[in-house]
């Protein structure tokens, strides 16, 4: 099907753009990449009146390498951040989440920062920018606030941007020294939604025993869950695979995931329970060269 | 509902025209401008089918709505040919390798793999998988379509045997 009739607007600038989004106040939609709005509008889920295009803000674009963060501007897209090696190297998290979203032509269009605010439960970045505590920073005609990642995601499909608020890049921090992580998804094809990921965030001390230990999960929940394995893990050895299997089934256990048309579940807990386990050895094996 | 004038360069040529905000791309391509090889499966982005190139970027054409890529350069697969106005290398390597069928996916695999070989110029077998199973085929079993990739990506372009 195709998009109910709407009006167009393309700001300029940002300071146009945050004009226009408080003029149209709910009338208006913001459009980045659409590769979640044109869907929906095409299947007449959503019918905005007004739609946003941020597409010509040169100032929102751009991938930022500071001190202790990447910083990923608005109109960075899915395939910007898989091509830049400063990100493979600074922040691998990220590097191995990307390719997991969609195909390449997806990627070329639609926006890191867009996918953050689209909220889908099974979604990768949401749940990359939990893992690493990271933030996104929000702009409106009254001013700006940076929200941290635990209270970014409030419901699936729902995160905290007010009406009249843009999102306009988003933080991912570098993970510390003798820091260690992983991205691990199943889905029941390349590029298909996951059934379950889960990002394992693992630092370990001088003597190669896990000092904090942390599994963020995507897919089994409304929104990404971060579970602290810390207490599991903390002093045990880099490699005990009986502390990590043990660690898993903890972190699991705090899992609440529902059926739906693609997996029971009890299969998404049980590949939540495999998969963090996988990821944390992987992480703290990582960990050792970092 | 607002309409607006856009201006593209599809296939090297200068086209300007009226289309209103809800157009999409595909439809633009196929309606406004007659290139049909854009073709429409599901206007959902999961098909592939209607897949063009944006600056030179595989994008699906059913999820942008034409206003949006104004000032683009846009590739169809008819802008694929080869300088002389034959097939191009892909296409080539699509007919020699049996991976065209029924045809509908074709212009959405041609155009995917001509993105992949210039980011990738010497695949894998395992990279020329994953650079067609963004496009759904449900002729080919898609041993074809992968078989096609490797040969497109054959330092004689595919030319010999
Ligand atoms: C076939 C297909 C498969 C996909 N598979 C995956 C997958 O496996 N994993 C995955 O994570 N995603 C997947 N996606 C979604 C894709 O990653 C989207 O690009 C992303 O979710 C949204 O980014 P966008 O820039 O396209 O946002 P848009 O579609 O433009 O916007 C999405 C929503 O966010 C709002 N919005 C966007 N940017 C801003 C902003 N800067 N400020 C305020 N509001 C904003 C819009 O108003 C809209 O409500 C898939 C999409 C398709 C079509
Ligand atoms: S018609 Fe565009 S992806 Fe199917
Ligand atoms: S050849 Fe028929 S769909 Fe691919």
């Amino acid at each position: 099907m195709k998009p109910a009739p709407f009006d167009y607007h393309r700001p300029r600038s940002l300071e146009e753009a945050l004009v226009t989004l408080d003029r149209l106040g709910t009338t208006g939609t913001v459009m980045a990449g659409g590769q979640s709005l044109v869907p929906l509008m095409n299947r007449r889920e959503v019918s905005p009146a007004n739609i946003v295009d941020i597409n010509f803000l040169v100032e929102l674009s751009g991938i930022t390498h500071e001190d202790r963060a990447v910083r990923v501007g608005a109109l960075v897209r899915h395939a910007e951040l898989e091509r830049d090696a400063a990100v493979r190297r600074r922040n691998p998290l990220l590097a191995e989440a990307v390719p997991h979203i969609a195909h390449a032509a997806i990627r070329s269009r639609g926006t890191t920062v867009g996918s953050l605010v689209h909220a889908d439960p099974t979604a990768e970045m949401p749940a990359v920018l939990v893992a690493l505590g990271g933030s996104v920073e929000l702009r409106s005609a009254a001013g700006g606030r940076t929200v941290p990642a635990t209270e970014f995601f409030l419901g699936a499909n729902r995160c905290c941007a007010a009406v009249g608020e843009l999102a306009v890049a988003a933080s991912f921090p570098v993970p510390p020294p003798r820091t260690g992580t992983a991205w691990l998804e199943v889905a029941r094809q390349r590029g298909g939604r996951a059934v379950c990921g889960v990002a394992a965030v693992v630092t370990l001390d001088t003597g190669r025993r896990v000092e904090r230990a942390t599994a963020t999960y995507a897919g089994v929940g409304a929104t990404p869950v971060l579970v602290d394995l810390t207490e599991v893990m903390t002093g045990t050895r880099f490699d005990d695979l009986a502390r990590w299997r043990a660690a898993a089934d903890e972190g699991g256990s705090a899992l609440a995931p529902a059926d739906d048309l693609h997996a029971s579940a009890g299969y998404r807990r049980h590949l939540a329970r495999v998969l963090a386990e996988r990821a944390g050895r992987l992480a703290a094996i990582r960990a050792t060269g970092a | 509902m607002s309409e607006h004038e856009i201006e593209l360069s599809v296939n090297g040529r200068r086209q300007v025209v009226r289309v209103p905000a809800r157009r999409l791309l595909s439809d633009c391509l196929r309606h406004d401008l007659a290139f049909t090889s854009t073709h429409v499966g599901c206007e959902q982005g999961t098909c592939g089918a209607c897949t063009v190139l944006v600056d030179g970027a595989p994008m699906r054409s059913c999820l942008l709505p034409a206003v949006t890529v104004d000032g683009c350069e846009i590739t169809t697969a008819e802008g694929c040919r080869a300088p002389d106005g034959g097939l191009g290398r892909v296409q080539r390597a699509l007919v020699r390798c049996q991976g065209v069928q029924c045809g509908f996916c074709t212009p959405g695999m041609v155009v995917s793999i001509v993105a992949f070989l210039r980011e990738c110029p010497r695949p894998s077998p395992e990279q020329a998988r994953d650079a067609v199973a963004g496009v759904l085929c449900r002729c080919t079993g898609y041993q074809d379509l992968v078989a096609a990739v490797l040969h497109a990506a054959r330092p004689d372009g595919g030319a010999s045997g």
